[in-house]
């Protein structure tokens, strides 16, 4: 039997149609719109001007606080802009504009294709260098990697899990980076052990990837203490919560992280980046971007310069297709809708997805009949139906003390739901709602 | 590009629907309804027919002309109440008690509380009681099973008897012994093709466990309701039976007699009137089995499940604000 999250999930049509397709580079773009705010925290504060010319790689902006990141030109060139531009949640922020010149990077990087599996390196100099290259969660979450690695005195890390599960349908950049990156992922998964100070780390990774399984098993019997962990498919495993609930056994408590069962999470794109910041002393200013959509005419998976327009990796992919309806930063199940293609990828965006018209509309609303299936799907066991009413009441109280915060809005609610209720959509109403009471209670 | 549409997640939604739900029950109450006409014939036919048409009919008259809604009778819920109803009736009972029925059970039991979602009690159980308690006599002449012979066009003049259960409560009135039972009611193999007096749909315990068997692997229903309820019917009567097999019958015919299949299967998992939580629908079918048995070895019924579904029907508020799901994260295990 093989291992996964036992409360809830579903089991959505998969649709990776770009599983197959090599990791291509993506050409510069001519423009690049650099947000100072591409993870979670306090934005970066800016520390070019305007005119400056900047190599690739070098610092543009520095974290602005401890859970906040560094962030670094992705290109050559010179700055010709400091303004408010729209980003992928469609929130205008401060941005660098770079106007692209040759390819100029800075010469402390190893741009060498040279494999380097052995490091002597420190706890602290490992997180430092992570620190510095500006990691962020690749998974989507992008809330800055050091602060995991650096947990309260209190507590004390056992495991190491690095997640490979890529749940939502469609993406494939962390399925195509563990089978072309692979030696690369599990040094960077022995580094971030090393800054840890554990013994062992598993690899999640959803049966329905057996290519990739097989590989990194093969591999990891050069790395002691990695082990590979198949899991069964099941929406939403990539979650940090269901994962570690499904490889260790573990429910972290409500309201609580991971460092209180005593397990780390990162993705694999963050163990890769991890290995290229420390082995390779290369900044995080690039990633790999799954573009895909069953209208598209070449879905794909790219190596995308942060700052570089949606639509040159849309144009790539073949062009907009006429019926476009839906563009989507992410998946279908957890991705946000984007209201234009001139938004830059940033560090978050772990693919673009393409919805045809018919695809992209809501359903009729119908009355709750109380089957009980949001019941029955929710992996936090929550009751969904009845976090709806209450937010369409108003009474948010009520939602607090039915857990509305441990919702980590995957949608399978809404996905389930035979009269297509927009279940999530008030659960978030409530959540914010709560969210505002508390912070008025603290405020006494 | 300004036509793009922006929504918030999930972008993707599933394949289920209250309609293919609907039709689902429906489809899975077809092995059923095969076995009422094979055995009951014209009167089946009839009243099933009667009971469908009438509750489509009184959801459209007070959607339409009372309440002034959106049309709702396509989803299929009230030709299920419908079918329900007319599986809970004896087959050669009147067309206009059958339309009585009908009506109750959509105006009364579902349309005056609001409609799909918002009825406390099974519609189909409301109108039957309705017409027990008001036409006792004609509500419990069950006709017996014809079979194909020449009564399969016979309506309301075919020969009646008691069921298996009215045997029962007469043995138990009269305090005779459980071994001679046997010679009235229906042998085993009966009872399981459905060759015995009763309701049109009760009869036929084969027929029902595949309709059982199509909805868990449709996953139209948990396996919660039924297996609490059939679980806890034969442990009571088990115990029952084990002390005292003289006068208390077994837990295989308790099983199989009257409406216990049919409401397990069928009307207690209904939807709107059943709890929400897999804890809440444990509780909520022990306390139907127990009902069920209490009120048919105690009670003034031969039969006793439509009560035992009705009654737990009002507790389901109380059981969902207690019996929540189990939240992720509660303990933390070591």
């Amino acid at each position: 039997m093989l291992k996964t999250f036992h409360k809830g999930g579903v089991h959505p049509p998969e649709n990776k149609l770009s599983a197959d397709k090599k990791i291509e580079t993506l050409a510069l773009p001519k423009l690049v719109n650099i947000p100072v705010s591409q993870h979670l925290g306090v934005p970066a504060k800016l520390i070019v001007n305007k005119n400056d010319y900047v190599k690739v790689g070098q610092l543009i902006a520095e974290q602005g606080g401890f859970v906040s990141a560094n962030i670094h030109s992705p290109v050559s060139g010179k700055v010709i802009k400091i303004d408010n531009v729209p980003d992928t949640a469609g929130y205008k922020r401060l941005a660098v504009t770079i106007q692209v010149e040759g390819d100029e990077w800075d010469a402390s990087i190893d741009r060498s294709f040279d494999i380097k599996k052995d490091f002597n390196s420190s706890s602290e100099e490992i997180i430092k260098k992570i620190q510095e290259a500006g990691i962020v969660g690749l998974g989507g979450a992008t809330f800055p990697s050091h602060v995991k690695l650096m947990p309260p005195k209190d507590s004390k890390p056992e495991v190491l899990i690095i997640n490979g599960v890529e749940c939502e349908p469609y993406l494939t950049s962390d399925h195509r980076l563990m089978l072309e990156k692979g030696i690369e992922m599990l040094v960077g998964t022995k580094l971030l052990m090393s800054a840890l100070k554990v013994e062992k780390a598993f690899v999640g990774i959803e049966n329905n990837k057996p290519d990739a399984i097989k590989h990194l098993t093969e591999l990891s019997k050069d790395f002691k203490g990695i082990e590979v962990v198949p899991l069964k498919v099941q929406y939403p495993q990539g979650g940090e919560k269901q994962l570690i609930k499904a490889v260790t056994g573990r429910e972290v408590p409500s309201g609580g992280l991971p460092i209180a069962v005593g397990t780390v999470v990162h993705n694999v794109g963050t163990a890769y980046a991890v290995y290229e910041a420390v082995q390779k002393n290369k900044p995080l200013f690039e990633r790999v971007v799954t573009i895909t959509g069953k209208s598209l005419k070449n879905p794909g998976n790219y190596l995308v310069r942060f700052g570089t327009p949606v639509k040159d990796l849309i144009d790539a992919a073949g062009g907009l297709p006429e019926d476009t309806g839906k563009i989507i930063s992410g998946g279908p199940m957890m991705g946000k809708a984007l209201n234009t293609t001139d938004v830059p990828i940033t560090k978050g965006t772990s693919g673009i997805l393409i919805l045809p018209d018919d695809e992209s509309k809501r359903r009729e609303v119908k009355p709750c009949i109380r089957c009980a299936k949001c019941v029955t799907v929710c992996p936090m066991g929550l009751e969904p139906f009845l976090l709806m009413t209450l937010s369409e009441k108003g009474l948010y109280e009520r939602s607090e003390k039915e857990d509305v915060m441990d919702c980590i809005e995957c949608g399978s609610c809404s996905y389930t739901c035979p009269s297509d209720r927009p279940l999530l959509d008030y659960i978030r109403l409530g959540k914010n709602r709560v969210g505002a009471l508390r912070r008025a209670r603290s405020m006494k | 590009m300004s036509n793009l549409i922006v929504s918030p997640s999930p972008h993707q939604l599933g394949t289920n629907s209250v309609k293919k739900l609907m039709y689902g029950v429906l489809i899975a109450l077809l092995p059923a309804l095969f076995v009422s006409v094979w055995y009951f014939g014209l009167g089946a036919i009839i009243v099933t027919l009667t009971a469908v048409i009438s509750a489509v009919l009184f959801e459209f008259l007070i959607t339409k002309y009372l309440l002034k809604r959106e049309m709702t009778i396509l989803d299929g819920s009230a030709a299920l109440t419908g079918l329900l109803l007319a599986f809970n009736l004896p087959g050669n009972i009147p067309v206009w008690l059958v339309i009585i029925g009908a009506f109750v059970a959509i105006g009364i039991g579902k349309m005056s509380f609001g409609g799909l979602g918002n009825n406390p009690f099974n519609p189909a159980l409301v109108g039957r009681v309705f017409l027990l308690i008001s036409w006792p006599v004609q509500m419990t002449s069950w006709p017996t099973p014809s079979a194909l012979s020449d009564k399969f066009l016979g309506y309301t003049d075919v020969t009646t008897g008691p069921t298996a259960l009215g045997h029962l409560a007469d043995y138990m009135r009269t305090g005779e012994s459980m071994t001679k039972i046997g010679e009235k009611v229906p042998d085993f193999m009966q009872m399981l093709m459905g060759n015995m007096g009763g309701s049109i749909g009760e009869v036929g315990a084969v027929a029902l466990l595949i309709g059982l068997v199509y909805m868990l692997m449709k996953k139209i229903i948990s396996w919660h309701i039924p297996v609490s309820i059939l679980g806890t019917v034969t442990i009571f009567t088990g115990i029952l039976w084990l002390v005292n097999p003289n006068k208390f019958a077994d837990p295989v015919f308790h099983l199989l007699t009257g409406g216990l299949l049919l409401g397990a299967i069928f009307m207690a998992t209904d939807y709107v009137t059943s709890p929400m939580s897999k804890r809440g629908m444990l509780l909520y079918g022990v306390g139907i089995g127990f009902l069920t048995i209490v009120i048919r070895i105690w009670g003034a019924f031969p039969e006793g499940v439509s009560f035992a579904i009705l009654i737990m029907n009002a507790f389901v508020p109380l059981i969902n604000m207690y019996m929540k799901p189990k939240r992720f994260g509660e303990k933390i295990k070591k």
